[in-house]
């Protein structure tokens, strides 16, 4: 086994725990708020899934969702645990490019700075937009 | 129906997809899309959002137990990401252009070629002299474990690799699914890795490149909490469980059970695409 082989199976161990930690957490927080939301809002009649309206400010923007979360909603919970799990892959390239750069790997650096410039582009440039 | 009974109900058929969503390496997207639109009647748009989520907790989930086990190529699977995250961000953008019912025709047409060549006899075991020097200057040669000890294989055709992977990516963006029939087949076919070296590597990439039209769907509010909820959690349950369940599975059975799940879906797909039901 050569050193890439070595470091290469550290790294996967590694990403290994950080997207378990990852998908706890996001898990953990998204079942929290399903316990608020469920007990407030579980005998109501189901909300119109049928047509599309799209959602609201408070739902749709990392503002209005923690703005959400301090007032102890619900359903703004479940989204905070939505963007955790959304962070969860972008924390994983973010390791990737470090593990890569104390391998001294110089491609597999550029390739993972590359995908993560991509994956920014996708989400600053939403709520920009 | 209450909101308790549509999200314990949802929740249910939630881990049923996820179960086969890990099994397969399609992801739970594929399947959720039209459960949610057809057995309960919510808007595409929303069914997409919470595909879309459910895709990142399937490949995170079962990518966690898959890295630990030594399937995955995490060189191939970064590389190739290269061409999924673009292609999904231009998927998401054309999302708004063309219409959902082309999309699904489209979709199914791939998903039923998809199934045709994966049915197809294997071709032997290329050799490392085989293989095109793109695979040795990127290093994505590896090697996986099997019951007589690690086993190496490499890479073929990176270029037509590379493209289908972009087409992947934009299908991901496109209809908010994880894409994972397409990857597969490609690293199977075109690349020609060992069945759960591309199962697994496919899954690992599939949460990176929904990630990249996930930004873009939840600021246009196609992200509802009181559908992803369910549909996230009981996914994220079903494709763990489909992860133990893999790793014990054999290639032969997987494989069959993976063609006649694309097939049944790339029929749904178009008879809906058709109707325009979807």
């Amino acid at each position: 086994m050569n050193v890439h082989e070595w470091g290469d199976r550290r790294m996967e161990l590694i990403i290994g725990i950080l997207l378990r930690l990852g998908v706890m957490i996001a898990g953990a927080v998204v079942f929290f708020g399903a316990v608020i939301y469920l007990i407030r809002n579980g005998g109501a009649p189901l909300p119109d899934y049928k047509s599309f309206h799209g959602e609201t400010v408070q739902l749709s923007t990392v503002e209005g969702i923690l703005a959400g979360c301090r007032q102890f909603r619900g359903r703004a919970i479940i989204q905070l645990g939505v963007l955790l799990l959304i962070a969860t892959p972008v924390a994983r390239v973010v390791f990737s490019a470090v593990a890569f750069a104390f391998e001294k790997d110089k491609l597999y650096v550029c390739i993972t700075l590359f995908v993560l410039a991509v994956l920014l582009f996708s989400l600053v440039g939403s709520s920009l937009g | 129906m209450t909101i308790l009974v549509f999200t314990v109900l949802v929740a249910v058929s939630s881990f049923m997809a996820g179960l086969v969503g890990a099994l397969t390496g399609l992801g739970g997207g594929v399947v959720l899309v039209p459960l949610l639109t057809m057995a309960f009647g919510v808007d595409i748009r929303y069914a997409i959002g919470a595909s879309l989520i459910s895709v990142i907790a399937t490949s995170s989930g079962a990518a966690a137990a898959y890295v630990r086990e030594g399937y995955s190529n995490i060189r191939i699977g970064m590389f190739l990401e290269i061409a999924t995250t673009v292609g999904a961000i231009l998927g998401a953008m054309i999302a708004t252009m063309v219409s959902a019912r082309a999309i699904a025709v489209i979709f199914g047409v791939v998903l039923l070629v998809s199934a045709y060549l994966s049915s197809r006899k294997q071709r032997e075991q290329p050799t490392a002299e085989e293989c095109g020097s793109l695979s040795e200057k990127l290093r994505l040669s590896g090697s996986y474990p099997t019951p007589n000890g690690p086993r190496s294989y490499c890479v073929c055709n990176v270029p037509a690799e590379f493209s289908l992977m972009f087409t992947a990516g934009t299908l991901s963006g496109l209809l908010g699914i994880g894409s994972g029939a397409v990857k597969v087949l490609a690293m199977d076919q075109a690349m020609r890795i060992p069945f759960k070296v591309s199962t697994t590597t496919s899954n690992f990439m599939i949460g990176v490149t929904a990630a990249a039209s996930a930004g873009l769907y939840l600021s246009r509010g196609y992200i509802d909490p009181g559908l992803a909820m369910p549909v996230m959690l009981g996914v994220l349950a079903g494709s763990l469980t489909g992860a133990k369940l893999l790793v014990k599975a054999k290639t032969k059975s997987l494989r069959l059970v993976f063609s006649l799940v694309i097939v049944a879906l790339g029929i749904e797909m178009i008879i809906n695409g058709i109707r325009g039901t979807l």
